[in-house]
């Protein structure tokens, strides 16, 4: 080999390399913005909603009338009234209810999952569950709406079924999959050697639960539970078909309500583009928004929690 | 029980000391007692949380299952949508979910990728996941109102495909990240520093190595995605879903019908439609969201099976 051909093989060699170590500098940059895009979304829900209801907001908003009247009455051509108190009560109700059935029945099944079954009936139940997670809402209204609504009426003897009673089973149906799912990795999160200890002790399985295992998942079941509540909140479509929606503080599980979503979602798309309705409908969104996020983020503080410990 | 005691009498004297010595006290008894009280009441509970579900899936299958055919599938809805097929909805769900992950996964995987080979512990990655968190807990509706706001407004791409499918593709980006950053972080760290220690940059590791140990992990996780992405209602009502439509959407600029939306409008807008109509809609969503998502199921047990290290 001549000296002008090493020389050009190592001169080759060289740009191939800087080559590389431009792409890698490219990708880099490209990964690091997708990587940050969640962050721009976040925020990026957050201003457009904003943008839409800042007229709004700044206009004519007033706390007391939002917040503590209960009148929702956007269509009145005089004076129309934007108070969400029977929205915010419509949708606390059916969410109460809801985690009332949802936070035994998913916790019982986790500990029931995690600590209590073994081999293959945990695999088939997990799997179960799993898929109990992922039927969409639309089909959970649909349920409602076809199934419990007759269902309530003959066996209460009532005169409407959709109530908060129907949609606080619904939700309560859809929300428990997710929460047993959070609720079992939590368990699954505390070590064998505490059960063990507490075995060696003479502790009986359920003693080593309640006394071992519950404790020590504390914060990662209350997690699963907040994501819950998050969940029920923010849930549209169920809501929208299983509740009755008529504006309505309830005052039994028997009794019609609507919630802040379904409000959302029934009324969007009969409102003209930025009237003052249009501009409401996206601060009750706002709401929303911050009060899933406060939700959301307190969840993954206390489930962090533990991770840190 | 029987047969024990009688042995226990047969038995001499000092056979029946250490018996007793061995015997367990009242207190094990008791103990012992309470745990199968409980392991059957977490069992009751279990089978309480799955059972309403398949009854509810039984009910759907025996009232709408006469009606699938595959007419059905494959022709138009007509006279006001109380006769015909479900062909057109079909078709957009099918343009609308390929158009969302035309745009969410190569997005998501590269976030992933970021999070998962590049970014350190740190504020700002806690950030970021933070944010895929919110994303994820934010509802649909107010997903819904961004859309509006953003796409549909913003933007200018009107009610259309487009709009609802980058809505769709931005709601279940945390899917996509989340299960790709698990089958990333899942390939053992020695493979990559054996690449690294053969010269090759780290995009060229991350292409060769870890991503094809990780291919069929990430696919699992958007066959998920588009199980979740199917039956979501409330994000492309306002944004590019309609009620009905004549003719069949020419581009993405265009609206469409789609199965989740079509089955609000059977089972709550339409007057006189036939019982098993919303009940046929109903299966044929169901079904295609729990088909896919056991596909993901299963192909994650095949893989967990398969596992070299």
């Amino acid at each position: 080999m001549t000296t002008t051909q090493t020389r050009e093989a190592m001169n080759e060699q060289f740009d191939r390399r800087t080559l590389d170590w431009y792409i890698d500098k490219l990708v880099e940059i490209i990964v690091f913005i997708s990587g940050i895009s969640a962050i721009i979304f976040v925020v990026g829900i957050f201003v457009f909603v904003t943008m839409e209801g800042m007229g709004f907001l700044f206009d004519s908003f007033s706390f007391s009338e939002f917040f503590g009247s209960e009148y929702w009455e956007p269509s009145d051509e005089d004076a129309p009234e934007y108070g969400i108190l029977a929205l915010i009560a419509g949708t606390a109700s059916v969410t109460g209810l809801a985690m009332l059935i949802a936070i035994p029945f998913s916790l019982g099944t986790a500990i029931y999952i995690a600590e209590f079954s073994t081999g293959k009936t945990r695999e088939y139940l997990k799997v179960l569950v799993e898929l109990l997670a992922a039927i969409p809402s639309v089909v959970w209204g649909f349920i409602g709406l076809t199934i419990m609504n007759p269902l309530i009426i003959e066996i209460f003897d009532v005169p409407v079924g959709l109530t908060v009673l129907n949609a606080g089973i619904i939700l309560g149906l859809m929300a428990a999959p997710i929460m047993t799912s959070i609720a079992e990795d939590a368990l699954k999160a505390v070590p064998d050697r505490y059960r063990e200890a507490a075995e060696a002790l003479g502790a009986t399985r359920w003693q080593v639960i309640y006394k071992t295992v519950l404790p020590a998942a504390k914060n990662g079941l209350l997690g699963a539970i907040l994501l819950g509540v998050g969940r029920g909140f923010g849930e549209t479509m169920a809501v929208l078909m299983a509740t009755g929606h008529a504006v309505n503080i309830p005052g039994s599980v028997f009794d019609s309500v609507r919630a802040l979503t379904a409000t959302i979602a029934a009324e969007l798309g009969e409102t003209a583009v930025g009237s003052e309705h249009y501009q409401v409908l996206f601060t009750i969104g706002i709401f929303l928004f911050l009060i899933t996020f406060v939700i959301n983020l307190t969840a993954d503080l206390i489930v962090r929690g533990i991770k840190n410990q | 029980m029987s047969v024990e005691s009688m042995s226990v009498e047969a038995m001499p004297v000092e056979n029946k000391l250490t018996e007793s010595l061995f015997a367990e006290s009242q207190l094990n008894v008791k103990n012992k007692k309470i745990q199968s009280l409980y392991r059957v009441l977490f069992l009751m509970m279990t089978l309480l949380l799955i059972l309403p579900v398949l009854i509810i899936l039984g009910t759907l299958i025996v009232k709408g299952g006469s009606m699938i055919s595959i007419d059905f599938l494959f022709t138009d809805p007509i006279n006001g949508m109380t006769e015909g097929g479900i062909f057109p909805a079909l078709l957009g769900t099918v343009w609308l979910v390929s158009l969302a992950l035309l745009i969410s996964v190569p997005l998501g995987i590269a976030a992933a990728i970021y999070l998962s080979e590049y970014a350190s512990e740190n504020w700002f990655t806690r950030a970021i996941n933070l944010a895929i968190i919110n994303l994820a807990g934010v509802p649909s509706i107010v997903h819904a109102l961004f859309g509006v706001g953003a796409f549909v407004m913003f933007f200018g791409f009107g009610t259309s495909i487009m709009a609802a499918s980058l809505t769709l593709a931005i709601m279940t980006l945390p899917v996509v990240i989340v299960s790709t950053r698990e089958a990333l972080q899942a390939v053992p760290h020695a493979f990559r520093e054996a690449c690294w220690n053969m010269g090759a940059t780290r995009w060229q590791t991350i292409r060769r190595v870890v991503l094809p140990n990780a291919v069929s992990g990430i696919l699992t996780g958007v066959i998920l995605e588009v199980s979740r992405t199917t039956g979501e209602t409330a994000p492309i009502m306002f944004t590019g879903a309609a009620f009905f439509l004549p003719f069949l959407p020419q581009s993405v600029f265009d609206q469409t019908m789609a199965l989740s939306l079509h089955l609000f409008v059977v089972s709550t807008q339409v007057p006189n439609v036939p019982e098993s109509l919303p009940y046929a809609v109903a299966l044929v969503l169901i079904g295609m969201v729990l088909l896919m998502n056991s596909v993901s199921i299963a192909f994650r047990m095949y893989l967990r099976g398969k596992k070299k290290w």
